[in-house]
């Protein structure tokens, strides 16, 4: 008999199969999705993000985590929508206007996917307008926004201004080479993280608990 | 394989300075000839480039033209290359990258003709195929507008074209945060090198057509990514090494086009490359810490030919504006070698292994590109009958270096780090004997709408 613990330990060591497995045997056995979810899924994924940021892993082994939790997801996510729970908070995420870079972005994606927030990836390139239109379209209490070249950053200035000028209240956070807390503060934005392992934190500081 | 044999077979001979084939220009620098010159690189602070910001984003260009050159006359630099690296727009929009093209040749001449400086303009169009996803990788406005840029900045005057380019990116990011060496494989021997092969063949004629020179490309995305991925932790420090011996292989397509150098700063691989074609090479360590850290600072300089900064916003620093702050610092990194060359074979040697020996024992990224493994990737890549195996080659060099290295004491390397090189050797014993089977399994396990395998030559239809 399979229990929460078991579905816990498969995610933090990546066992993709066990997940899926553990998970199906234990939603048969009676257990509640959110239950799942709350105590195996998300502190897993804390317990991986955690080795992470104490350098004990590397980003492949914490993505091999992240695989795991998804394919207990997909078993989980129909059972949660159908008892009409949904995920406490919602993120947007993208690489603003005139830059493709995407690797931090992508990282801090599946970082807040790991924490339970539900999170809408609108990839590189993103015009002000784009992230607008997806803030109308999906309602999110979180905007992350990346840049890495110093002339997108100007960019990532006129995004945060749009937003704002549309009147859309939700939290902004910003992240990339170039970008500083200064900066995020001298362009409205909530906050700023230096890594992907800290935007897990920092978007928990700024949302309500 | 158009290389099967080393133009530098000898480690020693692997130095800062000295090329097999050197290249000279307009002003008589030559470059691998004995000399390593500076080579200034240089960015715009935070502005967004438009129309309307034009007239702002020429006034920097021409400072820092004007107030570097001035600095290099002053302090007596034998010569000096300038590298024009575009920013997105100015390879979109030709005429902007055009206008700052004009400025810097202008600059140029100018330093020429007032104080005698030698001094010359490396341009590189940035490869913006990749802003349409999928990546249109042999047609469209990007390909057009970067063709239209190479072809007009080498009839103004630019007397090298080089690039950092992009083909196989669409899978390797993906496959380095997810430690995948078959995926880095297939992104940087067989799609790099397909999109490489077409794309020097654009490059090398239009440099021919023009009497310039098609200078080399850089695997500036897949090594330096890899390379910081791993400084911030995030990937093994033994990945990043083995991709960086990879990129060799992608890298060599260039010269295998046509290309003579010198290589393009950023290619950390150079010094593997300037074994195999005996072309001078471009490097960057400390002097680049503006723009990116590395493991290597000094020992990538062991082999360069002109020493570089990567790349530098213009900002004003308490010395002066940081790109006229760095030339300062490239040109007296390079007295130093230019000085150690002129006391003979011996000093410049001495020197040279201080500069490996400094870095190369503590990081698996900077012992495989010491002169002696250099040589030993190289080696093995020649030997190869192929791309797809010389990739495969380079890899298994680059682990038995870290390996044996790391077992006599030589190379430090954490216990995390070392397992790695378990789980790569594995990967590489399982991979097929041909390219085609290693084709038709990566087309079934890789995201294809990520990229046109018709711009791959490869045949998406015939598997699907």
């Amino acid at each position: 008999m399979s229990n929460i613990e078991d579905l816990k330990t498969s995610v933090i060591n990546g066992r993709r199969k066990d997940a899926k497995q553990i998970t199906t045997a234990l939603l048969e056995e009676g257990a509640a999705p959110e239950v799942l979810l709350e105590e195996a899924l998300i502190p897993a994924m804390s317990v991986v993000g955690e080795k992470f940021k104490n350098n004990e892993i590397f980003v492949p082994e914490m993505l091999v985590s992240a695989r795991a939790m998804k394919e207990s997801m997909k078993i989980i996510e129909p059972k949660l929508i159908e008892a009409g729970i949904k995920p406490k908070y919602k993120a947007i995420i993208g690489t603003v206007e005139g830059d493709l870079h995407d690797i931090g972005k992508n990282l801090v994606a599946t970082m807040w996917k790991g924490a339970g927030f539900e999170v809408v990836d609108l990839g590189v390139n993103v015009a002000p307008a784009a992230f607008i239109d997806a803030i109308e379209e999906h309602q999110p209490d979180l905007l992350g926004l990346s840049a890495l070249l110093t002339t997108t950053m100007p960019a990532m200035r006129e995004t945060v201004a749009a937003i704002k000028a549309a009147g859309k209240q939700l939290k902004i956070v910003i992240g990339g080479a170039p970008v500083t807390q200064s900066y995020a503060d001298e362009i409205g934005a909530d906050g700023y993280a230096s890594d992907a392992a800290s935007a897990v934190d920092l978007a928990k500081s700024v949302l309500p608990a | 394989m158009k290389y099967n044999a080393l133009a530098i077979s000898d480690p020693d001979k692997l130095i800062y300075g000295v090329s097999p084939n050197p290249v000279t220009t307009r002003h008589g620098m030559v470059i691998g000839g004995g000399t390593v010159y500076p080579e200034l690189n240089f960015t715009l602070p935070d502005i967004k480039i438009e129309a309307a910001s034009m007239p702002e984003v020429r006034r920097h260009y021409q400072q820092i033209v004007t107030e570097a050159l001035t600095r290099a006359a002053e302090l007596e630099a034998p010569g000096v290359m300038l590298e024009f690296e575009t920013l997105p727009p100015m390879t979109e929009f030709p005429d902007f990258g055009m206008d700052i093209v004009k400025i810097l040749l202008e600059g140029i001449e100018t330093a020429h003709e007032k104080y005698g400086l030698k001094a010359t303009l490396r341009a590189t169009p940035n490869d913006n195929r990749e802003f349409v996803r999928p990546p249109l990788m042999r047609s469209g406005r990007y390909w057009e507008a970067m063709l239209e840029l190479f072809e007009r900045s080498a009839e103004a005057g630019a007397e090298f074209l080089s690039i950092e380019s992009v083909g196989g990116k669409e899978l390797h990011d993906d496959a380095l945060v997810n430690g995948d060496l078959r995926e880095v494989l297939f992104s940087l021997c067989v799609m790099g090198v397909r999109d490489m092969k077409f794309l020097w063949d654009h490059i090398v004629p239009i440099a021919n057509k023009h009497g310039v020179y098609a200078a080399g490309d850089t695997a500036c995305g897949f090594g330096n990514t890899a390379m910081v991925l791993a400084e911030r932790k995030m990937i093994p420090r033994s990945f990043a090494a083995v991709v960086r011996a990879v990129t060799a292989v992608r890298s060599l397509v260039a010269y295998e086009c046509g290309a003579v150098g010198p290589g393009k700063d950023c290619g950390y691989e150079n010094p593997i490359l300037k074994a195999i074609p005996g072309f001078p090479m471009s490097m960057e360590g400390k002097t680049a810490a503006c723009a990116h850290l590395s493991p290597m600072g000094n020992l990538a300089a062991a082999t360069a030919d002109l020493w570089s900064n990567e790349s530098v916003q213009n900002i004003k620093l308490l010395g002066g504006m940081a790109p006229t702050c760095y030339m300062e610092q490239l040109i007296y990194d390079c007295r130093l070698f230019n000085e150690a060359s002129k006391d003979g074979p011996e000093a410049a040697l001495q020197l040279r292994n201080w500069l490996v020996k400094s870095d190369a024992g503590l990081d698996p990224q900077a012992m495989i590109i010491t002169p002696e493994s250099s040589v030993a990737i190289a080696n093995a890549i020649v030997s190869s009958e192929n791309h797809y195996a010389a990739g495969i080659a380079a890899a298994r060099e680059a682990i038995r270096l870290m390996r044996e290295s790391s077992e006599s004491g030589c190379l430090k390397m954490e216990a995390k780090e070392a397992a790695w090189l378990d789980r790569m050797e594995d990967d590489l014993d399982d991979m097929p004997d041909t390219e085609e089977e290693f084709i038709e399994e990566m087309m079934e396990d890789v995201d294809t709408d990520k990229f046109v395998p018709e711009d791959y030559e490869l045949p998406a239809l015939a598997l699907s």
